[in-house]
Order: structure tokens, then C-alpha cells, then sequence
């Protein structure tokens, strides 16, 4: 087997009393997309600076192609390419500028860095932009573009910060494409994110909450490994926000949400089956009894994070920024 | 490691061409400073309009009076004809001094008697009120020595007459106390460190207002590399600076240039260290670029006004004198000042050229700690 | 709880000076009377049709989604209703006001989030909210009351004096949120309240929005995420200026049900050239660990499909029919627009959506 791109090993970052990041512990191999997900505060982002070498581990390892990052993150880096949804571009330099600066910054020079924007410029499809200074580029494009930076020196390691935030399905599916060309091709790809559109396109997920990592497995496991039964309910004519106070409020019901007109449910589970749901939901104002709904539905991936996060254990504190 | 640097450096100057602010910044205006220090803003006192109330109106008054008008510094605007219009006048501001001459002028001067010509100066201008009263002075005693001289002749003692304390004055550097020649210089000095401060400071904040820097940290360029990329393109600057307006003074003004211009070069080179360093402290403690802008402002300001530019240190109180020593500007004024005007050379301006050095050192030491820290 | 992370569920009150009786009993929502209806509304920039024909109305009870990438013009038209923006061609009408006859009236029944809103950072979570209300004649012990109200409903309670630029993200949020409900007004338009929010914080959020949908106010939400459009009442998705398509969320997936099947099989590449290969599969979308296959009709499909894979000497994990989901549906809307526009849009311009 070989080695993996990514082996981290009780990883623990403190700041002064504060533990961001708590022995945290996986493996990434060669050619896999990960995701890493977490609330704002727990730890996610300062996991991220120590895989890219920014930070100094307080204690334990993260070893990133065979390197000890902590010894040796100026490797890491050179062979690490980074793309963030804030990525700011130098809008008054070209599309080619901006490239070819980037090229250089990563060591590459002379016919290979023309070849290779050249590449990359035909990949993202902005080879017939590429006088045009990258401020007049619309959303979309500029995705591209940083994507093109991002790969120009064909790094064997991707991070991606939510890297199709905002971008219109076709596009996304896209710059998937290309992605999982990259991985099938042996590049290990990290994919920071909020949303679950995104996450849903990595093969493994991550989530931190509180500096520990509480789950890493395929989205598909993670959805059946839920602690607790989905259901979505259905009450034609019901006051929504009465219904779920009422259904959040019954005793083994540990989260409650609205899904455009149904409530969203997830009980402990075993506590509760659809009949004693539907009871419930009836005596509500208006509420028509036939009409109520009560399905057990797949757990998104949304309370797969809800459940992980908000268990004790790993809530979330709202962290003063 | 240069391929980065190197990388970075082209990127700046890509950055600068492209923005008009910037290019406007570094070339058009020091021309405009230079011609406007140069030309409206001399001290030089010339043509100050006078009025003239002649009592007498003889050949002597006469006399007098063209001797006041043939000299550069009145000109003989109004002939009054009492001293309340001669008060108006200056009061209005339509003449800026005022002669009266006595009734008897010209009589009691044949007669041997001495006489009391009255001047009035404007004194709300006391630079110009002090050179005219100077100058009023001194023609006054010319005359006083060529009448006393005719007196003699008349008397069969002719050409015997001698001051006896003969005051030699030679004006060195600038003989004809032109103002220009003494702006100039120091116009160099202040430009430059006007660039560097203001744009340095300026085009680092931009660089983290807009997110780059971000971007950059990720990246293998080291923060040294960064620095050093960001700053060379602002030297490079500041030299064509110096460039543009030794070539000015000497095109427009026909400042001559008594010493060394490599040597003024290499002392510049020296200088820059300073304005670059504090605008690399500056970028580190701005949050904006406008904050940028006026932090820069409050530590040009000072300086400009104490370092001998426009008003002479010597003419300043003892414990203000001491204060001027914290400014780097004041010792590269004497510098540029000391090879311009006076060619001197590095024995002369050793003093200086060393407190140059050290200030440099100081303040980019301090301002690389922070910069690298903040990057981390 | 103190630090903010979850609301009180407390109600807010409506002061007796406004206006509409709030809705006290749930009457369908297609009964009511729209609180704000845009239609035909135009808007260019120069050569830009950011909003190109927008008719769209919000009752009582309601969160409409505006959903689509950026550049379709969703900040556009959220301006236009708010009357922030002068329509090219088109009406704005709120609860029966005409935003250009009156519009000062209209506006003090809207609240409003932008995009870019900032809150004053150096001034505290209080001190922000005595702004806003003053700016929207909210003052004094009214203004007092309303706030302690407010606050607690977002909770912020016992944050008063913290000032803004010490939030964490979601707190600026529900501050942002409080200040556009100062004044109470019938309809809240939020533009992306939730971008770069965490999820947990974004349920937390929501969960607002649905009080505030209870109490009989009216929502407009615009996102890019696929996901939030899940939760509105209603969604209209947006592309290119133009409204695509309106409906429930579940009308929406539903028109779309049994055209979508999950499979589960690796390699990624031989599987989807396998199904790529089978004539009823009409396209392919990946994702981390599946594949969904949109399919003209899936009883083939998933006959023939077990054996074309087993054939290529590929272990089966999974195959089976699931419900769209909204991304799906946004891409087949695009496919079946660009096939009636004759090909997507060149988006090589500044975004002004």
C-alpha cells in the first residue's frame, strides 16, 4: 500500500490555556478528495495552517508526502497548491500576469512556465482572455483563474477552499470534473467547506467541532451511522413555526427544523415511530388530522453535522471573533 | 530564490505602471513642487513697490531718490504727497514702504548739516521687512559716503575719504543669495522621502486591504523575499527622483552643482533607507490605505518644518535646535546641500552621512521585525 | 444561554401603531393578499440585463427562495424591490403600496439585509440598533422597549455592550438581522444572510426566520446554496435575470421524481463511461462517492445496469432510485433553457447580480 499523501498523528495545537486543535488523528491517501468541515471555532482552519506549514504543531505530527511538515513546511508549500473562495486576485494584473507570477512564485521559469500557463489557461478555458486584467472578470471566471493558479505547478497536493461557493451549477460540475480528473491521476485533494453542497462531492469527510475530529468516513456511512431517526412531517394547513415548537418539545426529539413546508425531524433513536409522531402533529391549530404526513426519510447531511456538533461533547460556543 | 524575487519585483513595477495615481505621484508632481518652490515661493526681495513723499523735491532729493529706485529691491511706485497717504498706502498694501523727505533736504545737505530721511516699512511680512530695512540701511550709508566723499572733493580732498572699518562680505555658495539654490537641493530630499513613505506605505496596506498578502503566505515566497520585492521598485523610484530634479534645478533654475554627483547619489541611496523603512512601518500598523495616507502626512509634516528647509534651524530656540537632531531629513539636507552648493565631500559630511546610516539602520531593523511578524 | 448560540424562543410583539393586524389565525397562504409583488420588472446596467422580466409575489407566512449562482441578478431584484433600485420597466407594490408613487411609505413596511451589510464595528451591539432605529424613527422608550424585545428574540441578550467588531460571524448575523426588524415591518428581504456562515449557525438562523414567518411576516431569502432552497416555502430559481421556475420545494424534486438513480461503484471513470454508455441514462453527475444518473426512465437502467458493471469486473455497491436534488433540478432547468436559448450565456462581463 502506498504511502499516504497525508498521515496526522495527535495533532494538537494550543494557544496560550486554549486548545484549538486536540489530537487529532487520520490519514489521506494518494489520490483521495477529503473534505474538512466544522463551525466557525473548531479548529478547522488551524488544522489547515499546520498541514500547509504556517503554524508549528504544539505537539504530535502531520506528515505531508513522506515530510514532516513541521520540519520541513517550505516542501510542503512548493508542493501544495492552495485555492480560496476569497481569492484575491491582482485585478490590474492580466489574466496571463497573474498566472505567470504565480508560475514564478512556485519556482517554475523559462519555456516551462509558458508551457505550462499555456496548459492550464486551455484547461480553465481562459486562453482567449488572457489579456484581460483579471478586475473585469465576472464571478465565474474568476473561479477559473484561481483554479489555473492553483495547479500551474502541477502540485501532487490541492487545497481547496470552498472552491464553488456562490458558482452556478454547470460550472460546479465543471470544475468537479476536472478535480476528480486530477485525483483519478494520483493528486490528493483538500477541500475545506461550509456547504453541503460541496461536501457532498468529496469521498471522505472530516468534522471537527471543539479541536477534536469527531467523524471521518464517506458521506453515504456518515448519513447511515447517524445517532438518531430522521422523519419528515407533513401537516397541509398546519402554523409551521407552532408545529415544530410543539414536535421540538417532545421528549426524544433532539433536533427540529423546517424543510420548505414539512418539519424535519430527528428523534433518539427507537424513541419514536410514525405513529406516535403523527399523534403529536394532529392537535395542532387548523391542522387537518387526515392530512398529516409522517415519513422516515435518509438523514441529510446536515444532521449528520448537527447531531455530531451539537452532541455533548462537541457543541459549538460562539467564539468572539 | 531570485526567480521568486525576481517575479515579485516585475509584478510591482506592473502595478505601478498601471495605476496613473502612483505615476502621477512620482513624476508630475515633484515637477510641480520645483516649479513652485522655486519660482513663487522665493524669499528673494525684489521690486518691493515704494512711495515716495519728496517735501523738498531738489536735485538731491532726487538723487535719493533714484538711488532707492536703481537698486533691485524698490521700486518706485507712488509719489505721495503726505505721510497720511503714505500710511494709507501701506495699509492698503498697494506699496510695501514708504520714503519721506524732509523740506529742507537738499539745502541743509550743501550746508554740511546732517539729515533725517524717514522710511516706513510694512512690517507684516518680516522676512520682507527685514530685507528692506536692510536694504534701506545700507543705501542710505552708500549715499551718506558718496556725499560725504563729494563734501571732501569739493574741499580739495578728494578720494581721501576711507571707511574706516571696511567690512569685506562675500557671500560664498551663493553669491547672489538665490533662493532657488538653496531649495532645490533640499527639494530632493523631501520629495524623495515623500515617495517612499507615502507610496511604500500605500502599496503594502493595498496589498493586504485587497487579500493578496493572504494568498502570498501560502506560497513558498518567504517574507524576506516579499519585502524586499515590495520595496525595490520604490528605490528605484526615489532614484529617478533625485534624477529629475537635479536635471529641473539645473535646466530651469540654473542651480549649479559644485561637488560630486555620484557622491550626492550614493548619499542618496544612503538616505533611502530611512523614508522606505518608515513606510514599512507604517504599512504594518495601518489597517487602510487612507490610514496609510495620513500617517505618512503626520511624520513628513514635522520634518519638512524642522529640518532646515524652510525655516533655518539656527533661527530656532536652543531646546527646538535639539529636537531637530531626531529628524532624518535635517541631515540629508545638509547633506545634498553640502555637495550641491558647497562641494563638499565625504570628510566634510562625515558627521552627517553617518547619522544618516545609523537612522537608516534603526528604523528598517524595526520595521522588518514587524513585518515579518506580521506575516506569521 | 448566555453566549448567544441559541435563541430564546420568546415571541415578539406588535406595537398597536402599525398598521396590519397580525395574522392570528393560519389562513393557506395562497388566500392571502401578497405583501410585496414585483412584476415584469426590468433592469439593465448599460448593456448588462441584470434583471430581464421578474414577476414574482410574497404572502404572509412565507419564505420565498431566490436561488441561483452569482451574476442571475438575485441582488438585483431584491434591490428593485426594495426600491433601493428604480426599475427600468415593471411595478413594486407593497401590501398594496406602489414603491414609486410612495415610495417612503412603502419602504418603512421593509426590511432589509444587504449583501455587504456592515454593521459599525467600533460601535457596540446596542449603540448599532439605537442607529438603525433612529434612522427608522424608532426612538426612545419605544425604541428602548423594541430593543430588549429584539434582542432576546435573536439572543444577543447580556451582549449589549460588546462591540460589533467583536461578534463572531453568526452574532453579526442575527445583530444585522435585529436592525432590520427594528422598525417592524411586514416583509424581510435578506440578501445571502448566510454566506460563509457555518451550518450550525445557519439552522440556528433559520430557525428565526420561521418565528418571524409565524408571527405573519413575509421572507425573501436569496441564496446561491442548493441546499437553503430546501427550506424556503417556496422557490423561484434564477438565472441569467430571469426566473426559471416557481414552486413548492417538494413540487419542484417531485416533477423530477424516478428520473434519478444513485450508483455507488468504483472506479469513478470506468462506472461512468458504463453508464454514460446506457441509452436511457441521459447524463451523469458526480459526486464524492456516487454517482446520480438522470435517466429517462429507470426501470432499464436498472435492469441492465448490474450486469454492464459486473461484465467490467466491478463490484456493485449500491443502485437505486432517490429523490432529486435541487441541484439536479437546477441543471436540468438550464439544460432545458439552454436548449430553448440556444446555449448558455457568455459570462465574461462584471457580475452586477
Amino acid at each position: 500500500m502506498a504511502e499516504p499523501a497525508i498521515a496526522v498523528r495527535n495533532l494538537t495545537k494550543r494557544f496560550g490555556t486554549f486548545t484549538a486543535v486536540d489530537a487529532v488523528s487520520f490519514e489521506v491517501a494518494r489520490g483521495e478528495v477529503v473534505g474538512y468541515l466544522g463551525p466557525n471555532g473548531s479548529g478547522k482552519t488551524t488544522t489547515i495552517r499546520m498541514l500547509l506549514g504556517l503554524l508549528r504543531p504544539t505537539s504530535g505530527s502531520a506528515v505531508v508526502l513522506g515530510h514532516d511538515v513541521a520540519r520541513e513546511p517550505e516542501w510542503v508549500r512548493l508542493r501544495s497548491g492552495y485555492m480560496s473562495q476569497k481569492f484575491a486576485l491582482y485585478e490590474d494584473l492580466t489574466v496571463l500576469e497573474n498566472l505567470r507570477f504565480y508560475g514564478a512564485v512556485y519556482g517554475l521559469s523559462g519555456s516551462r512556465l509558458a508551457q505550462r500557463s499555456a496548459e492550464m489557461l486551455a484547461m480553465v478555458g481562459l486562453d482567449v482572455h488572457r489579456d484581460v486584467r483579471a478586475g473585469s472578470l465576472a464571478g465565474g471566471w474568476r473561479q477559473r483563474l484561481a483554479m489555473a493558479i492553483a495547479l500551474v505547478h502541477e502540485p501532487p497536493l490541492l487545497f481547496l477552499d470552498e472552491p464553488t461557493s456562490g458558482v452556478d451549477p454547470e460550472a460546479r460540475r465543471a470544475f468537479w470534473d476536472i478535480i476528480y480528473g486530477l485525483a483519478d491521476g494520483g493528486t490528493t485533494v483538500f477541500v475545506t467547506t461550509h456547504y453541503m453542497d460541496e461536501a457532498e462531492h468529496c469521498g471522505r469527510l472530516g468534522i471537527m467541532s471543539g479541536g477534536h475530529l469527531l467523524a471521518m468516513d464517506t458521506p453515504t456511512r456518515l448519513r447511515e451511522s447517524v445517532a438518531g431517526d430522521p422523519w419528515n412531517i407533513t401537516a397541509p394547513g398546519a402554523n409551521l413555526a407552532e408545529l415544530l415548537d410543539r414536535l421540538e418539545a417532545l421528549p426524544g426529539v433532539s433536533h427540529a427544523g423546517l424543510l420548505g413546508d414539512q418539519v424535519h425531524l430527528i428523534t433518539a433513536p427507537g424513541t419514536h415511530a410514525a405513529a406516535s409522531l403523527g399523534a403529536a402533529a394532529a392537535p395542532g391549530a387548523g391542522a387537518v388530522a387526515d392530512g398529516i404526513a409522517v415519513e422516515r426519510v435518509e438523514a441529510t447531511l446536515e444532521d449528520v453535522f448537527a447531531v455530531l456538533t451539537t452532541a455533548p461533547g462537541g457543541t459549538p460556543k460562539e467564539v468572539a471573533a | 530564490m531570485t526567480g521568486r524575487l525576481m517575479a515579485i519585483v516585475r509584478k510591482e513595477f506592473i502595478h505601478i505602471l498601471r495605476d496613473p495615481r502612483t505615476l502621477m505621484v512620482s513624476f508630475v508632481m515633484p515637477l510641480i513642487m520645483l516649479v513652485l518652490l522655486g519660482v513663487a515661493a522665493t524669499t528673494d526681495v525684489r521690486n518691493m513697490p515704494l512711495a515716495v513723499w519728496d517735501q523738498d523735491k531738489s536735485a538731491a532729493s532726487r538723487q535719493l531718490i533714484e538711488a532707492y529706485g536703481a537698486a533691485d529691491y524698490f521700486k518706485l511706485a507712488y509719489d505721495a504727497d503726505s505721510g497720511a497717504q503714505i500710511e494709507q498706502l501701506i495699509t492698503t498694501g498697494e506699496a510695501q514702504a514708504g520714503l519721506t523727505i524732509p523740506p529742507n533736504f537738499g539745502a541743509d545737505l550743501a550746508a554740511g548739516r546732517s539729515v533725517e530721511v524717514r522710511l516706513v516699512i510694512d512690517g507684516s511680512d518680516p522676512t520682507l521687512a527685514q530685507t528692506a530695512l536692510a536694504a534701506a540701511t545700507q543705501l542710505g550709508q552708500a549715499q551718506s559716503v558718496r556725499v560725504v566723499t563729494e563734501r571732501l572733493a569739493t574741499k580739495g580732498q578728494a578720494g581721501a575719504f576711507t571707511m574706516p572699518i571696511a567690512v569685506q562680505a562675500q557671500v560664498w555658495y551663493n553669491p547672489d543669495l538665490r533662493s532657488a539654490y538653496y531649495m532645490v537641493p533640499a527639494l530632493i530630499g523631501i520629495i524623495m522621502m515623500f515617495q517612499c513613505v507615502v507610496l511604500t506605505s500605500t502599496a503594502i496596506v493595498r496589498e493586504r486591504e485587497r487579500g493578496t498578502i493572504e494568498q502570498l503566505i501560502v506560497t513558498p515566497v518567504r517574507s524576506s523575499e516579499l519585502l524586499l520585492g515590495k520595496l525595490a521598485p520604490y528605490v528605484l523610484l526615489g532614484f529617478l527622483d533625485t534624477l529629475e530634479i537635479l536635471v529641473l534645478g539645473v535646466l530651469l533654475f540654473g542651480v549649479p552643482i559644485a561637488g560630486s554627483v555620484p557622491l550626492l547619489l550614493a548619499c542618496a541611496a544612503l538616505f533611502l533607507i530611512t523614508p522606505l523603512g518608515i513606510g514599512l512601518l507604517i504599512s504594518t500598523v495601518s489597517k487602510s490605505q487612507q490610514e496609510a495616507m495620513l500617517l505618512s502626512l503626520f511624520f513628513l509634516l514635522p520634518n519638512i518644518f524642522l529640518s532646515g528647509f524652510f525655516f533655518p534651524i539656527a533661527a530656532m530656540p536652543t531646546w527646538l535646535q535639539a529636537i531637530t537632531y531626531a529628524f532624518p531629513l535635517r541631515y540629508f539636507l545638509t547633506i545634498v546641500r553640502g555637495i550641491i552648493l558647497k562641494g563638499a565631500g565625504v570628510t566634510e559630511l562625515l558627521p552627517a552621512i553617518l547619522a544618516t546610516a545609523v537612522y537608516g539602520l534603526v528604523v528598517m531593523t524595526i520595521a522588518t521585525r514587524r513585518f515579518h511578524k506580521r506575516l506569521d | 444561554m448566555t453566549d448567544g448560540s441559541a435563541p430564546d424562543p420568546g415571541t415578539l410583539t406588535r406595537s398597536p401603531a402599525t398598521s396590519s393586524p397580525p395574522a392570528s389565525s393560519p389562513t393557506p397562504a395562497t388566500q392571502l393578499t401578497p405583501l410585496v409583488s414585483g412584476r415584469g420588472l426590468r433592469r439593465s446596467f448599460g448593456e448588462v440585463r441584470a434583471v430581464d422580466g421578474v414577476t414574482l409575489e410574497v404572502r404572509p407566512g412565507e419564505a420565498y427562495g431566490l436561488v441561483g449562482p452569482d451574476g442571475a441578478g438575485k441582488t438585483t431584484t431584491l434591490r428593485l424591490l426594495v426600491g433601493v433600485l428604480r426599475q427600468d420597466e415593471g411595478t413594486v407594490e407593497v401590501g398594496g403600496l406602489d414603491m414609486t408613487e410612495r415610495p417612503d411609505e412603502a419602504r418603512s413596511r421593509m426590511g432589509y439585509l444587504a449583501q455587504r451589510f456592515s454593521l459599525y464595528g467600533d460601535l457596540t451591539v446596542w449603540e448599532n440598533l439605537r442607529f438603525f432605529g433612529e434612522v427608522r424613527d424608532v426612538r426612545g422608550a419605544a425604541f428602548r422597549a423594541r430593543a430588549a424585545e429584539l434582542l432576546g428574540f435573536v439572543g444577543l441578550t447580556g451582549f449589549e455592550g460588546r462591540r460589533a467588531d467583536a461578534l463572531s460571524g453568526g452574532m453579526k448575523q442575527k445583530l444585522g438581522l435585529a436592525c432590520a426588524l427594528v422598525h417592524e415591518p411586514d416583509v424581510l428581504l435578506l440578501d445571502e444572510p448566510t454566506a460563509g456562515v457555518d451550518p450550525v449557525t445557519r439552522q440556528e438562523f433559520w430557525k428565526l426566520l420561521i418565528r418571524l414567518l409565524a408571527m405573519g411576516r413575509a421572507i425573501i431569502v436569496s441564496t446561491p446554496y442548493m441546499d437553503e432552497a430546501a427550506r424556503c416555502t417556496r422557490v423561484g430559481f434564477m438565472h441569467s435575470g430571469r426566473i426559471l421556475v416557481e414552486g413548492t420545494p417538494r413540487e419542484l424534486t417531485g416533477a423530477f421524481a424516478g428520473h434519478v438513480l444513485e450508483l455507488a461503484a468504483s472506479p469513478r471513470r470506468a462506472v461512468r463511461d458504463i453508464a454514460m454508455a446506457d441509452p436511457d441514462v441521459e447524463d451523469v453527475l458526480a459526486f464524492g462517492d456516487r454517482l446520480h444518473l438522470r435517466v429517462r426512465d429507470a426501470a432499464g437502467p436498472l435492469a441492465r445496469l448490474p450486469g454492464a458493471l459486473a461484465r467490467a469486473g466491478i463490484a456493485l455497491e449500491r443502485l437505486r432510485p432517490v429523490a432529486p436534488s435541487m441541484e439536479d433540478v437546477f441543471i436540468l432547468l438550464l439544460a432545458a433553457e439552454a436548449g430553448r436559448a440556444g446555449g448558455p450565456r457568455a459570462t465574461a462581463e462584471a457580475s452586477h447580480g
